[in-house]
């Protein structure tokens, strides 16, 4: 008989403790099948941020360090740096790396920490309930926007791929939609080909995930992809910022 | 035994040097030695002083209220430390910029003009090894050999300045010689 | 090995390498960047690695990762900087990492100023961050007593899984003393098998501090406790100067006070009066039994530091009141001369005596 589908070993034998319908699930998974893909497994650690995916490290079958708030991004260039041999990631949501982190995964951009990091933007802070982050939809009604986001107060929602990608020295960046088959398929791609720009010493490698949170978003799973589609997408546009692939073999560094 | 003596000038005199070759010669004769610098904004071009002390015992206190000499560069240096010398000390002052006179009767004084001399020998910048010289033959604190020695290695990277920095250390000698003798 | 001059700053630098630090994150603060300078040019020669984070913030954060990951590794800084520090401190501590923390003190609170000062004290030996934790702290007051202190510090720090902290005032980081660099022979080290360095062989690890469980949360706090209780039965470390002869009062004073003190005490003695002095050199655990024992034929004791007296708690305690404990102390990056730390010992004498 021949497998066509199974867990794969980087992934736990642990059910999650995510929402129905949370996107969290479908990332955590095509990082493991990457991970086992490229066979990186024994050597990798991942770093749990602080947010719904704190405790990510039950869910994954190799090492995790779990970071304090936003800074996960200076924990993986400590482990990195100690010991460049290992495959470091770092797992954050918004409020973590846009927020109160950002000077930590832009300073780690910046110097091309060769590390990969994997963004969950679902435009809210999910474990403390609701209330809104950075990436928060203008007029997004949250438990701090109650009227909904008013851009002449707080700023329009941060692009973070646009505003990583003025940095010269990172060698990947990308963002995708966690929201259907077809966007699945091609955020499998750039996971793995983030994974793979590590473990080939490229450098610094960011993937960003557009995401749902049907349970504070207050709406129902599908009710909530929908909404990602409609809403986040136009704002939040599904491409590619950054590949030094082709014909750069210090890592793209003076690709520009 | 124990003596202290704080070499104060401006920044870019050299007296951090001078303190330091002062040191280092006492570490290689075994005393016990301490160089405490003023550190801080003083760093930056204002004023700059060092504090060393040599001695037979180790040395408890790095912090002297009282330093029995003095090494005098600029006139603030001078009216900022001669009040706190102890009586009976030395302070060496740059007669090339300070035209008074320390206002103790007291204190055992040594004037050397060492930016004339320095200048004389060929090198402006080593008026720091002139007064260096001056303070080590006056108050005998430590072989004259072994300062020279000192300086030979300290200034081992720049062996041009070698010659011109020996000259300056063996004229301000003299001079603080003399100025014992007498 | 000759003696070599070198301040103190550069000094600790050269021993942490020696040590086997060959992992060192900083980010700039006077008076302590002379480390940082040094290390940039040292650890390419040594193969180590040596990284200028974007803040202090990120620097303990980097702490974090390489010691989880099981490697030796620390940073220096001073006030401020370690203020910024204190939350990965707490993150440390509570998962239990080993990495060495410099701080060369400056004048506080705020941004303060850069001269000597001992009022991070409290900060250091109460905790700083947030939590029921510790850190082992040393207090150099010389050079050679640094760079003595730093393989110690590496050890301990690996051999109790804990944070430790070396505190100097800017005094030891600026002054050049001569030092020898001596070899330090430690029993072996239990092997890193909780370290997050790849999971070839064995089942995953993870560097946490998150205990949603309020018992195992519990369980881990205890089990911190006994661990800082280990700490003060096995670990102080003090020096007594003038202790041998009947003496009327006992100093305490640590770091560069200390050796204040120990001129205030030769010219005491000049004018016939004996004093002796207790000086702590681990500041956690505090030596309070044998502070307890000098107490005892001591008029009164006298906390000298350069701070408004935090020490002065820790020496009240060790010896319950039985004793008067007074303190003097400067302050602002002021330093306290041999003559007003005497002068004061001779005033508490005086009326001591009016009041008989």
């Amino acid at each position: 008989m021949q497998t066509i589908f199974k867990r794969p070993e980087a992934l736990a034998v642990q059910p999650t403790h995510y929402c129905p319908g949370c996107t969290h699930g479908i990332a955590h998974r095509l990082i493991a099948e990457a991970i086992d893909e490229l066979g990186l497994r024994e050597r990798t650690v991942g770093i749990a941020p602080v947010g719904c995916s704190v405790l990510a490290f039950n869910y994954f079958n190799f090492d995790f360090q779990q970071a304090s708030h936003g800074r996960a991004p200076a924990v993986a260039t400590g482990i990195k740096r100690g010991r460049p041999d290992l495959v470091v990631f770092t797992y954050q949501g918004d409020g973590d790396l846009a927020s109160i982190g950002m000077a930590e995964i832009i300073h780690a951009a910046n110097r091309g920490e060769k590390f990969t990091v994997v963004f969950i933007n679902n435009a809210i802070y999910g474990m403390t309930g609701g209330q809104m982050a950075p990436t928060t939809m203008p007029g997004q009604v949250t438990s701090t926007s109650p009227f909904g986001r008013k851009t002449d107060d707080v700023g329009f929602p941060i692009r973070m791929c646009e505003l990583l990608s003025s940095l010269r020295t990172p060698a990947f960046i990308e963002r995708v939609s966690l929201s259907s088959p077809k966007h699945i398929i091609r955020a499998r791609k750039a996971i793995l080909k983030a994974f793979r720009y590590q473990s080939e010493g490229r450098g610094f490698s960011f993937v960003e995930c557009l995401s749902t949170c049907p349970t504070n978003w207050g709406v129902t799973p599908l009710k909530a992809l929908e909404w990602l589609e409609e809403h986040m997408m136009p704002y939040y546009p599904v491409q590619n910022f950054k590949d030094f692939e082709p014909a750069t073999p210090e890592g793209g560094k003076d690709a520009d | 035994m124990q003596t202290e003596a704080v070499f104060a000038g401006f920044g870019g005199q050299g007296v951090m040097l001078a303190g330091m070759v002062l040191a280092e010669t006492g570490m290689n004769l075994g005393r016990e030695v301490v160089w405490l610098p003023s550190y801080g904004p003083e760093m930056r071009g204002g004023t700059a002083n060092c504090t060393v002390i040599i001695a037979d015992e180790p040395i408890a206190s790095p912090i002297v209220l009282h330093p029995r000499d003095i090494v005098a560069m600029n006139r603030p240096s001078l009216e900022k430390f001669c009040g706190l010398m102890r009586p009976g000390g030395y302070v060496v002052v740059n007669k090339s910029l300070i035209a008074v006179d320390p206002d103790r009767d007291d204190v055992r004084v040594v004037n050397v003009e060492a930016n004339r001399i320095a200048i004389e020998a060929g090198s402006a910048k080593s008026a720091n090894m002139v007064i260096l010289g001056a303070y080590v033959g006056a108050t005998g604190v430590v072989p004259y050999e072994a300062l020279v020695e000192t300086a030979q290695t300290v200034l081992k990277k720049k062996p041009k300045l070698i010659p011109v920095n020996l000259k300056c250390l063996e004229q301000g000698f003299e001079l603080g010689k003399q100025a014992r003798a007498d | 090995m000759a003696k070599v001059l070198m301040k103190g700053n550069e000094a600790i630098a050269e021993s942490g390498i020696r040590a086997g630090g060959l992992c060192y994150f900083c980010y700039p603060i006077t008076p302590q960047s002379e480390v940082a300078e040094y290390l940039s040019r040292r650890m390419p020669e040594v193969g180590g690695a040596f990284l200028q984070g974007e803040s202090e913030v990120a620097v303990s954060n980097m702490l974090y990762g390489a010691a989880g990951a099981g490697v030796r590794c620390w940073t220096t800084s001073s006030s401020p900087g370690i203020s910024l520090m204190m939350e990965a401190l707490s993150y440390i501590a509570a998962a239990e990492l080993p990495c060495v923390i410099v701080n060369i003190v400056r004048a506080g609170p705020g941004l303060g100023g850069i001269l000597p000062s001992q009022g991070d004290y409290r900060q250091a030996v109460k905790g700083g961050g947030h939590g029921d934790y510790r850190c082992l702290v040393y207090a150099p007051s010389s050079v050679q007593e640094a760079v003595d202190l730093m393989p110690l510090a590496f050890d301990r720090a690996d051999r109790y899984r804990n944070p430790v902290l070396i505190i100097g005032d800017g005094m030891i980081g600026q002054m050049m003393e001569p030092v020898e660099f001596r070899e330090q022979e430690f029993p072996s080290l239990p092997e890193k098998n909780w370290a997050t360095d790849g999971c070839k062989g064995r089942k995953p690890n993870v560097v946490n501090s998150l205990y949603l469980n309020p018992v195992e949360e519990e369980q881990l706090n205890r089990k911190l406790g006994e661990k800082y209780a280990r700490m003060e039965r096995d670990e102080v470390m003090f020096e007594e100067f003038n202790t041998g002869k009947p003496y009327r009062a006992l100093f305490v004073a640590y770091g560069t006070t200390a050796r204040i003190c120990k001129t205030a005490i030769k010219k005491l003695a000049e004018e016939g009066i004996d004093v002796a002095l207790l000086r702590p050199i681990t500041l956690f655990p505090f030596p309070s039994e044998r502070l307890n024992e000098l107490a005892e034929p001591a008029e009164f004791l006298l906390s000298v530091e350069m701070s408004m007296g935090q020490m002065l708690e820790d020496i009240r305690l060790a010896t319950c009141c039985r004793k008067p404990v007074h303190f003097y102390g400067r302050q602002g990056g002021l330093v306290p001369s041999p003559e007003e730390v005497a002068d004061e010992v001779k005033r508490l004498l005086g009326s001591a005596k009016g009041d008989r």
